[in-house]
Parts: C-alpha cells; structure tokens; sequence
C-alpha cells in the first residue's frame, strides 16, 4: 500500500501529526478498497436474484463441462481428455484445446472449499468465480493507477471499474468464461511491469513472468500483453528513456513468459512460432543492442565510441539484413503470413468478411456502434481524453505506458465488439487519473480562497489520499530526474535522497499551489458538475447491471401487458433429449447451440461453438440450406438422429435460425460451391413470405422451422420477420417432428429410418381399379383418397 | 419371419389363379416340397385368405403365381403384402402377359417396373430359343446371369435359361434391387402381333427379365416377368440358342429356379456375426476409447447358413471399418485380425 510507505518515508521530517494522518490514510483507503471488493461482487448478483444460480450463455456451459470433468477425473486425465460427445465423428482433444486458466482456477477454489468442508456444487463455484475474480480485477487496477498516479487516482479507478458496464456484460454471476478471470489478470500483469519499472526489481519481475503465465493459461487475448509491452519498451527506448529498470522489466518477461507460455498445451510452440509473438523478439533484440551501446559509452571515450558505432553499424547492418530476409522469407512462406485469422481481422478489420465468413458470422465480433461506446463505459468516454492530457504532466514511464494501452486498445475496440472489454480498464485508468485530478484542483482552490480553512491547511481527513498522492508523485518524480542523470544507486540512498528532497519541494509546492487556484464560485461549480456525472455513471452502470446483463439467455423473461412471461424453452428441449434419447444419438444443430446440447442434454453433437473445423461446420450448414431429400442424406451419413432448429417465430425471439439461415448458407457455400447465396434471396433482399425463393421455401432450415406453423395462428405469421411465411402447407417426407417446446422456440426432429424397400419410378396413373383398398403407403397414393 | 437361429422358410402360401397350375408346374414346387417347406395352395380370391392371425404370420414366405388377379380375396390387399414384406417375410412375384395392375403394383412398391403397356412382350430377333414356331421371338433363351455364387450358387448354370414373358427394368439408383437375368442387347419390348409403331420404350439389357430384391430388414424378393418359366414345359424342354450350335437336352430352367429359391428362402447367403472382440494388444479388457497408434486386436466369427446349420464362413473380402478416427482420410479399413472358427 502506497500510502504507509509514504508516511514512513516522510516520517523523520514531518510533524507528527502528519504521520498520524497518513495512517488514518491507509486504513482508510483499505476499507475502501474492501467495499470497493464489496461492490464489484454485489453488482453482479443481479442475474441470480432476478433469475437463479444458473450459466448463463454458450461458451460458459463448455468451461462448465470441463471443470465439471476436471474435478471428477483430475488432473491427469483432463490434459489427456479425448471428447467423443462433440465434433462426430472426429471428436476433440480438449486438453490441448482449451486455455486451462479458468477451469484450473474454478476446479482449484472447489477443491479448496471441499478439503475445508464447505460443500459447494461445482456448478455454485463455477457461476460465482467471475464476480470474485472482478473484485479482484477492481483491486489489481487500484495498484496500476496507483503506480502510475498515485493512491488517490488508484482508488477511483478501481471504482470506475468496480461497476463499467463492459466488464460487468462478461463477468455477471453465471457467465462462467475465460475472460473473468483474464480481465483480473490482464491489469495484474500490467500493475506488476509498471511495478518492475518503477523499482526496477527482479523480485517483481518474476512475479510478473508469473502473471503473464496465469494470463496465457486464461485467454488467448494474452497476445496483446506479449505485444503492448514490447511497444511500450521500444517507445522508452525511441524517447530516449532507456534504463536499466527497463532492462529488468522487460527481458525476463520475454525470457521466463516465453518459456511459461510454452507449457500451455493450448499455445506450445506458437509462442515462438507465430506472428503475434515476433515484435516482442524483436524488441529483445533490439533493448539488447541497446544495453551494450550504453554499456559501451560508459567505458569508451567519446572519440573511440564513435569508431566503435560507424565498425559496429556498418557490421551489424549486413547481419541484420540477412537476419530480416530470412524472417521474411520464413513468414511469408505460410499462407497466412503466419497470423492466425483472428489477429488479421483484427489488423485488416475487413478481412474476416471477406475471407471468413464463420468469423465475421458471430456478432461479437462485429464492430461496435456508437451507441456500444456509450452503453458499455458511458460518461469514460468523456473523461478519457482529459484523463490522457493528465498522464502528460508530467510524463513517466508508467503514464507513457496507460497512453499506450488506452491508444491501442481504442483501436481494438473499434475492430471487434468483444474487444471493448480490453478497452474497459483503460479507460476506467485514465478517468480514475482524470476524475482524481479534477477533484484535486478543484478542492485545493477552495481550500485556498476558504481563508478560515487556508490557515490549517491538510488537516481535512477527506483529502489524504490526494495529498499524499500529490507527495509520492513529486517524490517519484524527483527520483526519476535524478535516476536518469545517475546509474541506478541503491535502493537505499536513494531512500535518504528522496527525504532530502521532500523539504524543499513542499515548500515550492505551496508557491505552485497558490499560483493554480481557481476562483471559489468556479470550483464549486465544477465539484458539483463532477459529482452529478459520477453519480450519473453509477445510475447507468446499476440500471446496466440489473437490466442489460443479467439475462442468462437460456431463460428468457418478456413483460407485457398481462404481467411477466417466462420463456424456458431451451432447459425444457435439452431436458427432452436427455430423458428421451439414446445414451449415443447424435444431435445435429447449428453450432451456436452445441455446447449447450453437450452440457445439459449430454447427447453427442456434430459441431460445436469451438469452431475449429470449418469443413464440418460447413456440412451442417450445407445440409440445412438444401432440400430434404440433400439433407437427410448428408444427416445420414454422419450419423445423425436428431435435429435441433431454433425458432423464433412464435413468440418473437428475434436469434433464431432463420435469421442466422444465411449465415449457414455463405459458410456452406465457401466450401460446397452448390449452395450459392444468390438461389435463397429475393433481389438481394432475404425473405421467407410468398416473395421468397423456390430454393429458400424448400430448404431443410425453412422447411422444419415452419412445419405445422400455419397450424398456431391459421395465417402463419412470423413475429419476427413481421410477415406471412410463404409456404404454409408442406409435409415432411424424410424427417419427422418428435418434440417442440411450450414456446416453439426449439424443435426437435427425427430422421425417418432408411425405407425397407426403394419404390419404383412408374407413376400409377389408374389406381382407382386395382388400390380401393390401398391405405397412406406411398407418396402417391396417399394425394386423395376422396377424388 | 424368420427366426433368427434357423432362418430357413418353412411355411409357404402358393396364390393361384387356377389349380391347373398345380400340376403344371408340380417339378417347381416338388423341389420345395422335397427341401422340407410346407406349401399350401389357395385360390387368389379365396374369400378366406389371410396372412397373419392374432397379430402372428401365419406364413413364412408367399408365391404369387397368380397374374390376373385384380383383387385379392379375404383380407389379404396390397399393404398386407408390402407389410408381410415389411416385417421380413420373402415374396416371389410371377406374372405373365395378363398382369394385372394388382400385381403390378405390388412388383413397383418392391422397386421393379414392369412395362406399361400390357400387350407388350419381350422380343429378341436374335437370342432366342429355336422353337416349333417359326418366326415366334417371343421365346427367349438367355445366358446373362448375374455373377454372384450367392444367389445362383456354385455350380455354373450351362444352358440357356428360357423365358416368355414381360419386360421389367430397375432403377438403376436402387441399390437394394439386381438383375439376376438380363436380356441381350438385342432385345426390346413391344406387342408381337401388332406392327411396331413408335419406338419401344424398353430395349437392350434395360431390361430385366428375372430380378431380385433383398429389403433392408432381410426380407428377400424375386420377381420376373414370366410364370412360364417354372413350367414343367419349360424345365423339361429341350433347347437351342438361335445362331448357337451347341443344343442342350435341358433346359437351364430347373437348376436355374432351384437355386434361385434356395436364396430366396434363406437357404443360401444368409450370414450372422457373433462374438465381436476388441482390445488392445496385449490387455483383455475392451477400452471406452482408442487412440492414435494404439496398436488393437480384432476379431468377430462369422458363420453362413447352410439349410440345415450355422457354417463357417470363409471368404477374402471381408473388411473391417473403424470410424470416428477421421471421415475424410479414411486410410483405417484394413483387416487387423481375422479369426475364422472351426465347425461348431
């Protein structure tokens, strides 16, 4: 904690009464800090009060699954875990697959809670992790600002990201995913290298390698710390801030993380082998020739030195050259350039559309809109840049480092959705900063024009924080203009040098302070304007948290006129086919609904929300866009039993397969050139009422969506679409309807068996002579039995 | 249907349009009688016929040899033989120029059509019997038999097999249904005594003359396009290929429907798999799952069915599949270990 330390550096030359003070500080900011915990945790129960302790969403029903595998089987047999209920027939290595960070982190707080006799059900564990894990994600980002600004800055933004909505969207109770615990261990990561460069400590430089490690274990989003950190290194370097605690800072994390990150079955030998980890190599190269150029100046004179740097660039030069051209040549070789798709739709933002359509078909991964911006970290958006301008005065290491981050990561945001919860902490830091800064003016202007109050100065408890921010900031900033000048002295002389320096410094701070002051009238104002967005922020962030994200979206709730509507459709199909079907059927759906139909209905399933192959994805999606006759077969030969459509039409849930039909469609045809998008649009508009097309009536997809629709209204109109469907009287030929919902939001086909026999082709023109007692065999002979 | 340790018919309903029939084509149904099957002869329109009672066959197999038949009598109809059908019992159909949409209709829902047009007949110029008649092509002696030991058995059939009748075709998509008989390319299908108006719509090997189905549930059906050919005449006849100078005191007729029968009651090409047994090398236990390179050991007896019992069945074209390792390299279907058993 910042704010002891600062006393005791203070101690020998302060009053008492100061000292005092600043332990009422740090007990203070620790209860703080406590109910800051508090809050990020409550805020987030809104989901299991409103509807019940349950997982919430797609993704989080597989972590579930595997940590409920993990602590039945251990260890062991979770790295070794060959999955056969999913991807049929070619199953999933789900040990070499997964980022183990959050199963590990949930099957290990089980475990804990069990050897100490608290009988918690896994699944209990598994929906509260993600709010604990916020409380600490809250606390990391208290010790980040507080490196980078001070204690006072520390706290706010730990407020600020206590309750930003962005982070609350991923880490409500129930929402069981890797990034609740990465987003903790993002900004932790973070806190420990701005840690490292402040005291230039490999004590702390070590544990930083140690949070990389937990970072890499938990998500796959590690690749921005593995190349943010690089970037903020190279631009100390370029600015001419190069030093040895840089050194520290940087080269074991690329060292140990490096080594760390290769034991993750997930990431192996990519983290030396792909793209997305060169710049940081590169980087090590380059503080490398940095270090020895320093080293060098200092024992050379300046004449020999510049002998030495024309003998060293003209070698090095040709080195370097042969070096790149190789790299280049290794890079380029791979089709890719050796960039997962991922990471180039992030640097092309239109490469996903263009390349990969079961990318750019999931919604998270669209761009943001601006309404997004403001929904998601509402007035952070204003405060942002003022809360940048405040990291530049004065500008350290650690403030270069936020402005890099909140730089980058408004940029990722921009790219991806999903991406706005690495924006999230940024800017929660510089509106912190912002905030903190902003009240710190203003407060001590009033101070100032307050002439009953100017007399005592600092005695008001309520400014601690800012007060001994205010000292610890000169003190760092003090020692950071010595440790420039002078080669890291010790850590103890510098201790006494910073005492020094403590005394006249508080004495020109006075001068300084008397000069900023804002007029009273102004700053009252101000205050007040400053508490009212605060107190906005927080009315927006708690309707957010109740309204907004709590919906587990496996349960649905409408309101209308009559009261509220439960819509529990999902739990309702996946209980069917749990109590209902074979132990080793397979159920066929699109893939949003695989993970879901593994984990509740335990029923072997074709494609998963892991998308990893998009041949077998494209499969599903082919046989759903062809007609039934396409389908069946193709359902056939892999096995299929059921099929499980989602629909919509009903009750009006507008994410149904209907309106993902076309997505189906476009990943299909990238790789069965037969189905083309073109067959299933109207002049380029997607329709299924009377205008639609002949290929989109007579798809699987439309077919079993609207099977006996007709029948619930007697006009067929779709809620969701707002129209009449096209084809309202058909049969189904090869598959047959076994169970829809309450709601009709999911139903439930069979494939009909193989006929025994395979008709004939002559069509039976005379029947009537020879059939009067034939009954519903044959297609034809079932058409009218009345005419 | 059959049982499944002894999958041989015993019971077998004859449908007749005339009791003639018995005696006329008594070698036929002598060499059922003789291999142990209980025949029992009905009039078509019998007002008693019925196939099953209290939910039981009563049969094992049906010989339609009743081509006229408009409608059956009882409660016997066209789903109550596609369901006798259904629930694994064998079916031999045999129709003649007089085929009535009945039996017709009975052949398609089996996957054979018959031609449409009902005066036609199958004409060769060119493979057919020499017979009396002079300039009469409706005779046809054909060779084309399918190569399969399984349903003609082993022994070669040496002499032409005499058919008159009418022409069906398959589809050549169905792959439950073979020709077992094809006719030569010169053949086609068209009214004999009237002049040839338009092109025939059946011709060449397009069509079939004896074909049979095996439904997925093992039920087993024969169908051809000519009762004649179970005649005594045409079993006990002489006969000659036209352009052939080899002359055969018999016929192919006998042997020929013989042994097509033996399949289709089951006596013949009826296989069952016991005893299926995998582990790895060198552990007895059958594991939940395999990996890659595991090394395994495999093993299943099969055994045919003779007439009598259970033999070992040996063959060199028996496969093993493993699925689920890769659908799309499917380089695993080797045989790893194969166990033949002796006798039992």
């Amino acid at each position: 904690m910042a704010a002891p330390e600062a006393s005791s550096a203070a101690v020998p030359t302060l009053m008492t009464n100061n000292t005092l003070r600043n332990a009422f500080g740090g007990v203070l900011s620790f209860f703080i800090l406590l109910l800051i915990g508090v809050l990020a945790f409550s805020i987030r129960l809104f989901s299991v009060i409103k509807y019940e302790s349950v997982i919430h969403e797609f993704d989080p029903y597989f972590n579930y699954r595997v940590t409920q595998f993990l602590t039945k089987n251990g260890i062991y047999e979770f790295w070794n875990w060959f999955d056969d209920r999913t991807w049929y027939p070619l199953g999933r290595v789900i040990g070499g697959t997964v980022y183990p960070g959050l199963t590990l982190t949930a099957g290990t707080i089980w475990w804990l809670l069990n050897s100490l006799n608290i009988p918690l059900s896994v699944e209990t564990v598994c929906v509260f992790t993600a709010p604990i894990f916020s409380a600490f994600a809250s606390w990391a980002t208290y010790l980040l600002t507080k490196e980078v600004k001070g204690a006072g800055a520390g706290l706010t933004a730990a407020v600020l990201l206590a309750m930003v909505p962005s982070y609350i969207s991923r880490s409500v109770a129930g929402s069981y995913d890797n990034e609740a615990v990465a987003i903790f261990a993002l900004i932790f990561t973070f806190y420990l290298y701005i840690k490292t460069l402040n005291t230039g400590s490999l004590f702390y430089a070590t544990l930083n390698s140690i949070a990389y490690f937990y970072m890499v274990c938990s998500w796959g989003g590690y690749t921005f710390i593995i190349n943010l950190i690089p970037m903020h290194v190279l631009l100390c370097i370029v600015t001419g801030r190069y030093s040895s605690r840089l050194y520290i800072a940087y080269a074991p994390l690329v060292v140990l993380g490096t080594l760390l990150a290769a034991l993750v079955p997930v990431v192996g030998f990519n983290a030396v082998m792909t793209s997305e980890h060169f710049a940081s190599f590169l980087v090590f190269i380059i503080i490398h020739v940095v270090a020895l150029v320093y080293y060098i100046k200092g024992i050379l004179s300046p004449k020999m030195f510049k002998v030495a740097v024309t003998l060293v660039i003209s070698a090095g030069l040709a080195v370097c050259c042969a070096v790149i051209a190789v790299l280049i040549a290794l890079v380029a070789s791979s089709p890719t350039k050796g960039w997962s798709g991922r990471s180039l739709s992030l640097l092309d933002p239109t490469y996903a559309s263009k390349y990969i359509p079961i990318i750019a078909s999931v919604s998270e991964h669209q761009p943001p809109t601006w309404p997004s911006y403001f929904m998601d970290i509402n007035v952070l958006a204003f405060l942002v840049p003022a809360g940048i301008i405040a990291c530049f005065l004065p500008l350290s290491d650690a403030s270069s480092f936020v402005v890099l981050y909140i730089a980058t990561s408004v940029y990722f945001s921009g790219v991806m959705v999903r991406l706005m919860l690495v924006l999230a902490p940024a800017a929660c830091i510089t509106s912190g900063i912002a905030l903190s800064q902003a009240f710190d003016v203003f407060t001590r202007s009033i101070k100032f024009q307050l002439p009953g109050l100017s007399s005592n100065t600092e005695v008001d408890a309520g400014e601690t924080s800012s007060a001994t921010k205010e000292a610890q900031n000169d003190a760092v900033k003090t020692e950071k203009a010595e440790e420039t000048s002078k080669d890291r002295p010790s850590r103890k002389s510098k201790k006494k040098e910073r005492e020094h320096v403590e005394k006249p410094s508080t004495k020109t701070k006075a001068e300084k302070k008397r000069l900023l002051a804002l007029p009273l009238e102004a700053s009252v104002i101000s205050l007040l304007l400053l508490v009212f967005l605060g107190a906005f922020y927080v009315v927006h962030c708690v309707w957010a948290a109740a309204e907004a994200y709590s919906a587990p979206s496996i349960v649905l709730t409408s309101h209308s006129h009559d009261g509220l509507h439960v819509f529990d459709d999902f739990r309702e199909a996946y209980a069917w086919l749990r109590h209902n079907t074979d132990v080793d059927d397979k159920v066929a759906s699109w893939w949003d609904y695989g993970y879901q139909t593994t984990a509740m209905a335990n029923r072997t399933v074709i494609v998963d929300n892991n998308t990893w192959n998009n041949t077998h994805i494209a499969t599903v999606g082919t046989a759903m866009s062809s007609p039934e006759k396409a389908a069946w077969e193709i359902f056939h030969s892999l096995d299929v039993k059921y099929i499980l459509v989602v629909f919509g039409g009903l009750v009006g849930y507008p994410s149904d397969d209907i309106n993902k039909f076309l997505w189906m469609v476009r990943i299909g045809g990238g790789v069965f050139p037969h189905i083309k998008e073109p067959d299933y649009l109207r002049d380029g508009q997607y329709r299924i009422d009377s205008q639609a097309t002949p290929t989109m009536l007579n798809c699987l997809m439309y077919k079993l969506s609207y099977y006996r629709f007709v029948e619930t209204d007697g006009k067929g109109f779709d809620r969701v679409r707002r129209t009449e469907i096209g084809k309202k009287y058909f049969k189904l030929t090869h598959f047959e309807e076994v169970f829809t919902t309450h709601h009709w939001m999911v139903r439930i086909y069979k494939l009909k068996p193989q006929k025994n026999r395979i008709r004939g082709k002559t069509k039976k023109s005379k029947s009537k002579t020879s059939s009067t007692s034939s009954s519903k065999r044959s297609g034809t002979r079932k058409k009218n039995p009345w005419h | 249907s059959f049982d499944p340790e002894t999958p041989t018919d015993r019971r077998v309903l004859v449908l007749l349009d005339d009791f003639s029939l018995k005696s006329s084509h008594s070698i036929f149904f002598n060499s059922l009688k003789s291999r142990g099957f209980d025949l029992e002869f009905k009039l078509a329109d019998d007002p008693t016929l019925s196939l099953r009672r209290y939910g039981q066959y009563l049969y094992d197999a049906l010989i339609l040899f009743s081509p006229s038949t408009e409608r059956f009598g009882g409660s016997l109809d066209l789903t109550a033989v596609l369901d006798f059908v259904d629930s694994g019992h064998d079916l031999i159909i045999a129709v003649d120029a007089s085929a009535s949409d009945l039996i017709k209709n009975i052949a398609t829902e089996c996957g054979v059509d018959f031609d449409e047009d009902s005066s036609a007949m199958v004409i060769d110029h060119k493979s057919y019997a020499i017979s009396g008649t002079e300039g009469d092509h409706t005779l046809i002696a054909s060779d084309d038999f399918i190569q399969s030991d399984v349903i003609l058995g082993k022994t070669k059939i040496k002499a032409p097999v005499i058919f008159k009748g009418i022409a069906h075709s398959v589809n050549a998509a169905n792959n439950l249904v073979l020709k077992v008989l094809s006719a030569s390319p010169s053949a086609y299908s068209a009214n004999p005594t009237s002049e040839l108006s338009s092109p025939p719509l059946l011709t060449g090997s397009a069509i079939s003359l004896v074909s049979v189905v095996q439904a997925r549930n093992n039920a087993r059906i024969m169908i051809t396009g000519s009762l004649d050919l179970f005649s005594n005449r045409l079993l006990r006849t002489a006969v000659q290929k036209a352009g052939s100078p080899d002359k055969y005191e018999k016929s192919g007729n006998e042997q020929f429907v013989t042994e097509i029968s033996k399949w289709v009651f089951h006596e013949r090409g009826h296989l069952k798999a016991v005893n299926l047994k995998h582990h790895k090398v060198g552990e007895t236990d059958e594991p939940a799952i395999y990996r890659i390179k595991d090394d395994l050991k495999f093993s299943v007896e099969i055994y045919e069915w003779s007439g009598e019992s259970w033999e070992p069945y040996v063959a060199d074209d028996v496969q093993v599949q493993f699925y689920m390792m890769s659908p799309y390299v499917l380089k695993d279907g080797w045989i790893l270990y194969l166990q033949h058993t002796l006798p039992v």
